[in-house]
């Protein structure tokens, strides 16, 4: 693969990784869902249940301003469908009263909102300097290997999505993963991981 | 040791309950601060000389006095849970063990402030402090600590957990008000300040979480007790988030102004594998420029004593590295972190941010040329004090340490097309 001229200032980029040669795509849109660079079109998703809608006119009594209850709003949408799809953002945009646009910009803008169906558990591996002194990069590499997922990616039974993070603020507990909400600290030996993921489902 | 403060309820029995809580005294100072004027509270805040421990260190007492003694329109104290910097987890230990502390020194403060209405802004990944202090908050309404008038004194205050969804940049305050109202997390150009039109275009006040749990010690035991901690101008109790080679990593608490090395060896334990040497600490967090070994003798850990030395103290967190640490990789972890955060709105961060980590990164690789250290210094050069927020200058002032006191290693990196140290 040939380097590229980045826009920044001419620099030769040397990919080592082809999500690069991108350069567009943020690394957190990117890694977010199994499809990659390519996922960056939310799925559509189901109409909202009724008592999800009927949950997200409590939180919009809650504030002052209709529009503080869009985070929760999508946090609701995505406990009960796994994800925010395209028609939630549009019921929660009607909700709320800013365009089906507008939701999406925001849902885009923070890296916990998943926009299209992962797998049933999500691993998180935070990599960042203190956790990468503990050995992170052994843990990312095992539980690849293990899972046989590549970074961004989900096995073909559905059940892994595996992704690397930035600090999760667990440094002094490193190395650590997050899976779905729960932090697991404390990484090593890596024979607990493989505890860990063995106990699952 | 010293006398535990922050720390004290934290690891005991049933220390996240109100009745433990306030068995050990606690709601004491909600007390007496709902029987003090806030201007008194403001004043006394001020004479403790408390600073903020989000990482800038802003006297709080001073913060509080540009709000308005006669609001027009409601005042708003917001809670800034959003602990997301690299080496930082003080808030939410403080969160999860001891959430009643949190909560005591938020009602204080809003009192202070003349807020009826707070927000806590947890960030989305803490989910379990975020459960953790809605059920203080629900606890302590049952018991009338929240709510309208709070324990008959007339105030009131009601408190809404509100939670992040991933995103570093809304830990900067405008950026955080933003975000609470519901849209992406640009930071604001300032002025206007918070204090004059903050969230919803009214008055507010944003505290970290550990700055307030110091208030409810400050307004029960004076602030001349408080005074009599840590040093001049960096008073009052601190928690140090030690991290990376050391035998007890943790939460530690001493005063403002503890030497690096003594929570290190003493807290901390040392290091991990005696047989290796410091090579360097980052004292403050992935912001906080890096210390040479020879550096981190005889830094008193507090404000000034690091600015003094061209670093910050920040939010505390203490990332230790020993001599099998290669610099070139370290910094390209920083500095990938400040790549994939920066919020995309000035162009000098957006594009300076990724810049400087490409050129790392390539260096790292294996890849590096003849002249990219200094070009990446020039592209520092070109983001500090260039945006609205002090992000780029949180990314660009590390990457500039780095390079000027390991450059041998840079070059090294860069002549040789691989890592010269020995493996580990």
């Amino acid at each position: 693969m040939s380097g590229r001229k980045a826009g920044t200032g001419g620099l030769t980029v040397i990919p080592e990784n082809p999500r690069e040669i991108r350069g567009m795509v943020p690394e957190s849109i990117a890694l977010r869902g199994p499809a990659g660079p390519e996922g960056i079109e939310p799925d559509e998703g189901k109409s909202l249940s009724a008592a999800s809608l009927a949950e997200i006119d409590r939180l919009i009594d809650i504030y002052p301003e209709r529009r503080s209850a869009l985070l929760p709003a999508l946090w609701v949408a995505q406990r009960e469908q796994g994800f925010v799809g395209r028609r939630p953002m549009e019921e929660i945009a009607a909700k709320i009263g800013v365009s089906p646009a507008f939701v999406a910009s925001v849902v885009s803008f923070y890296t916990m909102y998943q926009i299209r169906p992962i797998g049933k558990y999500l691993i998180q591996i935070c990599t960042s300097l203190a956790c990468y002194l503990r050995g992170s990069d052994a843990l990312v590499d095992h539980v690849r290997k293990k899972l046989g997922v590549d970074l961004g990616g989900t096995t073909r039974d559905g059940r892994f999505t595996l992704v690397r993070v930035e600090c999760l603020g667990s440094c002094g507990t490193a190395p650590m993963l997050q899976l779905n909400d729960d932090y697991h600290e404390n990484l090593s030996p890596l024979s607990k991981v493989d505890e860990l993921l063995d106990s699952l489902e | 040791m010293t006398e535990k403060i922050l720390l004290r309820n934290v690891g005991t029995e049933g220390s996240t309950r109100l009745a433990t809580y306030e068995r050990n005294g606690g709601y004491q100072a909600l007390r007496k601060a709902l029987q003090t004027s806030p201007d008194a509270l403001v004043e006394e805040v001020k004479k403790a000389g408390l600073r903020g421990r989000g990482g800038a260190g802003f006297p709080t007492g001073v913060k509080w006095g540009f709000m308005p003694k006669e609001p027009v329109r409601p005042s708003y104290l917001l809670v800034n849970a959003d602990e997301s910097e690299p080496g930082t987890f003080k808030d939410r230990l403080l969160m999860e063990e001891d959430p009643h502390l949190v909560l005591e020194g938020t009602l204080i403060s809003a009192h202070a402030i003349r807020a009826r209405t707070v927000f806590i802004y947890v960030r989305g990944e803490f989910l379990k402090p975020y459960l953790t202090m809605q059920a203080a908050v629900e606890e302590a309404r049952a018991k009338g600590y929240v709510g309208r008038n709070i324990l008959g004194s007339g105030v009131d205050c009601e408190v809404v957990m509100h939670r992040g969804a991933g995103a570093y940049i809304c830990g900067e305050e405008t950026a955080l008000m933003e975000s609470l109202e519901g849209k992406r997390g640009y930071p604001r150009l300032k002025p206007p300040f918070p204090a004059a039109a903050g969230v919803y275009g009214c008055p507010t006040t944003i505290n970290n979480v550990e700055t307030l749990a110091n208030v409810p010690f400050i307004v029960e035991r004076g602030a001349g007790w408080y005074l009599g901690i840590g040093r001049e101008k960096n008073n009052g109790p601190k928690l140090y988030c030690m991290s990376g080679h050391l035998k007890r990593p943790g939460v530690y608490e001493a005063p403002l102004g503890t030497p690096l090395m003594t929570l290190v060896d003493d807290f901390a334990g040392g290091l991990w594998k005696e047989s290796r040497k410091l090579k360097a600490i980052v004292p403050g967090g992935a912001s906080a420029p890096v210390l040479t070994a020879e550096e981190c003798r005889d830094v008193p850990m507090d404000f000034d004593a690091l600015i003094a030395r061209k670093s910050m103290l920040g939010s505390a967190g203490v990332m230790v590295m020993d001599e099998s640490v290669c610099m070139v990789r370290a910094l390209e972890r920083i500095l990938r972190f400040f790549a994939h955060e920066s919020c995309g709105q000035c162009t000098p961060c957006r594009v300076g941010a990724d810049w400087i980590h490409r050129i790392v990164k390539r260096i790292e690789a294996g890849h590096g040329k003849d002249g990219d250290c200094e070009t990446l210094l020039s592209v520092c050069d070109n983001m500090i004090g260039k945006t609205i927020c002090v992000f780029a200058d949180a990314a660009a002032l590390p990457a500039k340490s780095f390079v000027t006191k390991f450059r041998r290693e840079f070059d090294e990196h860069i002549g040789a097309g691989r890592c010269t140290l020995p493996e580990a």
